[in-house]
C-alpha cells in the first residue's frame, strides 16, 4: 500500500508552546513547515500550566534583571545548569513575552498598565508574567493564533492558507528516518519522520531535512502525575533511537502540591500561586513546618519566623522570602518527610491553606481555577478551607543534549526545545521557567533548522528499509492476537516507577526497578490490541510502551550512577551533595543491541564574567576546590 | 464506597453505531472520564474518546451525558444516583469518527476566517499599555478552552447542517467580539460579523451561555453587545428586542 507522504523542510513533533514557537520561526524564515501533534490543535500540554512565564521584565520590581534571573536559574538548578542557556533563558525571555503581547496576548497588567508579575519559588523578584491562574492556556492560544494569521497572510499570497505552515493534528509520529547513503548529504542525517493517523491508522511519511522535537515529558510513566497521555517521552525515545544523546535524567521533577483525593484526581497540579499569593504549607499539628528545612545553601535567603515571611508579600526590600517558597524540590521533600513522620493530613498530604490568608474575592480573582477545581473535583472551597496536597511527578530536566545556541542534537538535522530538552534547569527547575524556555528556545530551534537547511547542498532520503521496518514495528500488535493487555503492562510500569524510582531513591530499590522494566520489555514485545485501525486507543498505547519503557530505563541507570542528592534527585543512600558530582552530567545513548548506556562527561566550567555573578561564599557551597582554584585565578587576571 | 453502575456507550465507526450496554465498578470520587477509562482497560481497549488534562482545562473531553453536554472530567459521579443508566454519547452536531470521538474540522475552519488581532502600526513589542479594566472583557472570551459544545448546541447549526457555511457558532462570534474589545485592535470587524461571519443567525437563546464549563457569559457579554455594536448600521430586530428583554447589568460597550 502506498503511504501517504509530504515533502517539508521543517518538521516539528509537538504543538505546545516550544513546538508552535519553532514552527512560527521556521515559517517567518521562509521554511515549509508541518507541525505534527497527537492531540487537537490548541490542546497540548502547555495548555495546562497554571502560575506564569519566567521574564525579568522589571516591571513589578525595577530591581530585576536578566543578571538577577540567571543567578537564580542557576541556583535553583544547583549549578548543575548549562550556564549558556540559563544565560540565553534569562537574557531574551523579556523579548519572547513581549512578542506575544503584539501578536494578541492579554496579560494581567500592572498599575501603570503594564504586564504585571507574580512572586513564584526560587524567584528573587516577582517575575512572572501570567494571566490568573491560567497562562499557558493563553500561551497556546496566543501561538496558535499566530499560525492562524500566518496561515492567512500565506492564503492572500499564496491562495493557499496550507502552502507554508501545515498542521497534522492526532497524528503521532513513531520514527525518526534517517540517510544512510554515503556522498548523500551529511551521512547519517536525518531525512524525515513516519507516523499514523489516529483517526484512521493510515500510515503517513514526512520528507524532511529537519526536524524539531518539542514532544514534552515522560510523567505518564509515574502512576501520580500532572501530566497527560500525551507525556509518553515520545521524543526522548525518537532521540535515542535516532543516535542521539539525552542528559540529566535521573532530575525529575516532583511538584510539591498535587490533589491527594480524590484517588482519581490524585497528582493534578494545584499551582503554586497558591504559595505565591500567601499560601501556607501545615502540618497535622498546625505548624508552618517549612521553617524547619530550610537548607544550608539557602539559609541567608529566607525568612526564619513566621512575621518575617509575611511582611515580605508587601515589604521586599526589608525582609526575606517566606520558606513555602523554597525551590520544589526542598518543599517536595519536606511535604515527604512530614507525612513519613506521621504528620500528614487525614488523607495522606500536608495542608495547603489560602483561606485564612486572603479574602474569599480575591482568592477567587487570583486563582480561578484552582477554586473551581477543587469545588468541582473535591467538594472543597477552598476560600473556607485548606485544601490536602502532596508531591506528584510533573517534569524532566533531562533531555536532549542540544547545542545551547541552536538546539541541534549529535544527529544532523535533528533539533529539541522545550521539555524534551535539555540542560536548561539543571537537577532542578524553577516555576515559571518552562514557559519562557519554550519560547526562547523554541525559536532558536526553528532559527537553528532553519539555517541548517538552507546550509545543504541537497536533501537527505530516508533509506526504504527503514521505512518498512517502522511500518512492520507500527502493524504488529494489532496482528497480535491475545497478546498482553498493553494497559496492563503500562500500569505496572507506573506503579514500579512510581515506587522505586520516585521522589527518595536507593541503590536496592533502583536496581529492582531496572529488573521489572526488563521483564516489561518482554511483556510489552508482545503486547496485542484488538479492534481495527480506526481511533485505536489500545493500539496508540500498546505502540507508546517501547517509549515509556526506553525512558524509564534511561531514569533509573542514570538514578542508580549519581551517587549523590541534587535537585530533582534524591538518594536515600548518599543524602548529601557532592562537588565532584556537580561537575558531571550522565549521558544517555543506545548501544548496538539497543540497550541504554550512560557516560559520564564533564561540564565545561562556568564563564568568567557569569562567574562573576557570584559570591565566592556561595561558589564554595557548590564547586569543587579544584574548580575553585582555576576559577580564581581567572577572577584575579580580570580584575 | 464503590459499586457497579450501567452506562450505555454510544459505540460506531463513520456515523453506523449502536448504544452498548455496561456494569462498570465506579469508586468514590470518580467522575465519568475515569469510568470510561476503565472500561477501556478492562473491557473494551478500543474505546475511543479524547482527553488529556483530567481537570476541566483543555476542552478535550466533551461528550453528551445523558443528552446533556459535558466534559467528561468534570462529570462527577456522585450526582447521579447508582441505580440510574447513565448514557454517554458523542456530540451530535459533529460527525462521529469513532465511539465518542468526532470530527470537529468544522471548528478550526471558522476559526481560520476570522481576521487575526489587528494591532496598529508602529506600537514595538514591550510598548504595549493597557489597564486590567480594558482587557478584563476580552480576557473573558480568552477563558475559553475550545470544548466546541456552544457550537454543539446552538440549535442554529445542531440540526442544521445547511447554515454551518453561513455561521460561525457562538465560539467564533465570540472571538470576533474578544477581537472587537481588545484596546489595540484597529480591524473594523462590526460589519464582517453580520455580513460574513452569521451574527444575525443568532437569536440569543443563551443555550451557549448554559453549556459553557468556563461559564463565559457568551451571549451577554459578547453577543449581544456585538448586535449592538452591528446596530448602528443597521436595524436587527431581535437586539432591539433583546434590550427590551434581559436587564444588562454590564455597562453598554463604547461604539467604537
Ligand atoms: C499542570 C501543569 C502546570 C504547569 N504550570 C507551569 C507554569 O505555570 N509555568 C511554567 O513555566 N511551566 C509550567 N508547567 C510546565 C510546562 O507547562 C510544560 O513543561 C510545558 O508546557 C511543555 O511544553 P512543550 O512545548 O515542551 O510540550 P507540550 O506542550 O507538552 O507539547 C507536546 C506536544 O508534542 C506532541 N507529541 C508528543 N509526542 C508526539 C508524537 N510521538 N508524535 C506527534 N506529536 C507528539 C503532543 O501532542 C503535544 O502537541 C506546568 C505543567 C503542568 C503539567
Ligand atoms: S445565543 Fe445565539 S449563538 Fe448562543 S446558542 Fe442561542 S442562537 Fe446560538
Ligand atoms: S465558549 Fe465555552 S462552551 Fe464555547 S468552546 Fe469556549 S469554553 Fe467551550
Ligand atoms: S480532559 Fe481536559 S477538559 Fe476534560
Amino acid at each position: 500500500m502506498d503511504i501517504e507522504r509530504h515533502e517539508y523542510d521543517v518538521v516539528v513533533i509537538g504543538a505546545g508552546g516550544a513546538g508552535l514557537r519553532a514552527a512560527i520561526e521556521a515559517r517567518q524564515q521562509g521554511k515549509r513547515t508541518a507541525i505534527v501533534c497527537k492531540s487537537l490543535f490548541g490542546k497540548a500540554h502547555t495548555v495546562m500550566a497554571e502560575g506564569g512565564a519566567a521574564a525579568a521584565m522589571g516591571n513589578v520590581n525595577p530591581s530585576d534583571n536578566w543578571k538577577v534571573h540567571f543567578r537564580d536559574t542557576m541556583r535553583g538548578g544547583k549549578f548543575l545548569n548549562n550556564w549558556r542557556m540559563a544565560e540565553l533563558h534569562a537574557q531574551e525571555s523579556p523579548d519572547r513575552v513581549w512578542e506575544l503581547e503584539a501578536w494578541g496576548a492579554l496579560f494581567d497588567r500592572t498599575k501603570d498598565g503594564k504586564i504585571s508579575q507574580r512572586n513564584f519559588g526560587g524567584h528573587e523578584y516577582p517575575r512572572l508574567a501570567h494571566v490568573g491562574d491560567r497562562t499557558g492556556l493563553e500561551l497556546i492560544r496566543t501561538l496558535q493564533q499566530r499560525v492562524v494569521a500566518l496561515q492567512q497572510e500565506d492564503e492572500k499570497l499564496h491562495g493557499d492558507p496550507e502552502a507554508y505552515i501545515k498542521v497534522f493534528a492526532e497524528c503521532t509520529i513513531t520514527r525518526l528516518l534517517k540517510d544512510d547513503s554515503p556522498g548523500h548529504g551529511p551521512h547519517g542525517a536525518i531525512a524525515g519522520a513516519f507516523g499514523y493517523w489516529r483517526e484512521n491508522g493510515r500510515f503517513i511519511r514526512f520528507d524532511a531535512p529537519a526536524v524539531v522535537l518539542a514532544t514534552g515529558g515522560i510523567g505518564k510513566s509515574y502512576t501520580v502525575t500532572s501530566n497527560s497521555w500525551e507525556y509518553t517521552g515520545d521524543g526522548h525515545a525518537l532521540a535515542l533511537l535516532a543516535g542521539a544523546s539525552l542528559i540529566n535524567m535521573e532530575f525529575i521533577q516532583f511538584h510539591p502540591t498535587g490533589m491527594v483525593w480524590p484517588p482519581s484526581v490524585r497528582g493534578i497540579l494545584v499551582t503554586e500561586s497558591v504559595r505565591g499569593d500567601g499560601g501556607v504549607l501545615r502540618n497535622s499539628a498546625g505548624e508552618r513546618f517549612m521553617f524547619n528545612y530550610i537548607p544550608d545553601v539557602f539559609k541567608d535567603k529566607y525568612a526564619t519566623t513566621e512575621e518575617e515571611g509575611d511582611r515580605w508579600y508587601t515589604d521586599q526590600a526589608n525582609n526575606r522570602r517566606p520558606p513555602e517558597l523554597l525551590p520544589r524540590d526542598e518543599v517536595a521533600r519536606a511535604i515527604n518527610s512530614e507525612v513519613k513522620a506521621g504528620r500528614g493530613s487525614p488523607q495522606g498530604g500536608v495542608f495547603l491553606d489560602v483561606s485564612t490568608r486572603l479574602p474569599a474575592a480575591e482568592i477567587v480573582k487570583r486563582l480561578p481555577s484552582m477554586h473551581h477545581q477543587f469545588k468541582e473535583l473535591a467538594d472543597v472551597d477552598i476560600t473556607k478551607e485548606p485544601m490536602q496536597v502532596g508531591p506528584t511527578c510533573h517534569y524532566i530536566m533531562g533531555g536532549v543534549e542540544v547545542d545551547p545556541d541552536t538546539q541541534a542534537s549529535s544527529v544532523p538535522g535533528l533539533f529539541a526545545a522545550g521539555e524534551v530538552g535539555g540542560g536548561l534547569h539543571g537537577s532542578n527547575r524553577l516555576g515559571g521557567n518552562s514557559l519562557s524556555d519554550l519560547l526562547v528556545f523554541g525559536r532558536r530551534a526553528g532559527l537553528g533548522a532553519a539555517s541548517y537547511v538552507d546550509g545543504l547542498s541537497d536533501r537527505p532520503e530516508a533509506a526504504a528499509g527503514d521505512l518498512r521496518a517502522a511500518e512492520a514495528e507500527a502493524l504488529a500488535p494489532l496482528d497480535r492476537t491475545g497478546g498482553e493487555n498493553p494497559y496492563t503492562v503500562h500500569h505496572e510500569l507506573q506503579q514500579s516507577m512510581n515506587s522505586l524510582v520516585g521522589i527518595i531513591r536507593k541503590a536496592e530499590e533502583i536496581t529492582e526497578a531496572l529488573e521489572v522494566i526488563e521483564k516489561l520489555k518482554h511483556r510489552a514485545a508482545n503486547a496485542g490490541s484488538p479492534g481495527t485501525r480506526i481511533y485505536n486507543p489500545g493500539w496508540h498505547l500498546a505502540l507508546d510502551l517501547r517509549n515509556m519503557l526506553l525512558v524509564s530505563e534511561c531514569v533509573a541507570k542514570a538514578a542508580l550512577l549519581r551517587e549523590e542528592s541534587r535537585g530533582g534527585h534524591t538518594r536515600d543512600d548518599y543524602p548529601g551533595m557532592s562537588s565532584d558530582w556537580r561537575r558531571k552530567l550522565l549521558v544517555c545513548s543506545l548501544d548496538d543491541a539497543g540497550a541504554v548506556e550512560i557516560e559520564e562527561q564533564v561540564q565545561l566550567p562556568l564563564r568568567p564574567d557569569l562567574r562573576d555573578l557570584f559570591d565566592l561564599a556561595e561558589l564554595e557551597k557548590y564547586y569543587t576546590e579544584a574548580e575553585l582554584a582555576e576559577g580564581g585565578a581567572t577572577t584575579v587576571k580580570e580584575a | 464506597m464503590g459499586y457497579k453502575a450501567k452506562f450505555r456507550v454510544w459505540r460506531g465507526e463513520a456515523g453506523e453505531g449502536a448504544l452498548e450496554d455496561f456494569v462498570v465498578e465506579v469508586n468514590e470520587g470518580e467522575v465519568v472520564l475515569d469510568v470510561i477509562h476503565r472500561l477501556q482497560a478492562t473491557q473494551a481497549p478500543d474505546l475511543a474518546v479524547r482527553w488529556n488534562c483530567k481537570a476541566g482545562k483543555c476542552g478535550s473531553c466533551s461528550m453528551e451525558i445523558n443528552g446533556k453536554p459535558r466534559l467528561g472530567c468534570m462529570a462527577r459521579m456522585s450526582t447521579f444516583t447508582e441505580e440510574e443508566t447513565i448514557t454517554v454519547t458523542p456530540m451530535r452536531t459533529f460527525p462521529v469518527i469513532k465511539d465518542l470521538v468526532t470530527d470537529v474540522s468544522f471548528n478550526y475552519e471558522k476559526a481560520r476566517e476570522i481576521p487575526s488581532f489587528t494591532p496598529p502600526k508602529g506600537v514595538a513589542p514591550g510598548e504595549y499599555r493597557m489597564q486590567q479594566v480594558d482587557v478584563e472583557r476580552s480576557q473573558e472570551f480568552r477563558k475559553c478552552i475550545e470544548c466546541f459544545m456552544c457550537n454543539n448546541v446552538c440549535h442554529v447549526i445542531r440540526d442544521h447542517e445547511e447554515n454551518k457555511q453561513a455561521f460561525a457558532g457562538p465560539r467564533f462570534l465570540m472571538r470576533i467580539a474578544e477581537l472587537d474589545m481588545h484596546p489595540y485592535d484597529v480591524e473594523d470587524r462590526q460589519n464582517s460579523a453580520q455580513d460574513e461571519h452569521g451574527l444575525g443567525y443568532c437569536n440569543i437563546t443563551k443555550c451557549c451561555t448554559e453549556v459553557c464549563p468556563e461559564h463565559i457569559k457568551i451571549t451577554d457579554n459578547a453577543l449581544i453587545p456585538m448586535k449592538e455594536r452591528v446596530v448602528d448600521r443597521r436595524y436587527d430586530p431581535l437586539v432591539w428586542l433583546g434590550n427590551k428583554i434581559f436587564r444588562r447589568t454590564k455597562e453598554k460597550t463604547p461604539k467604537a
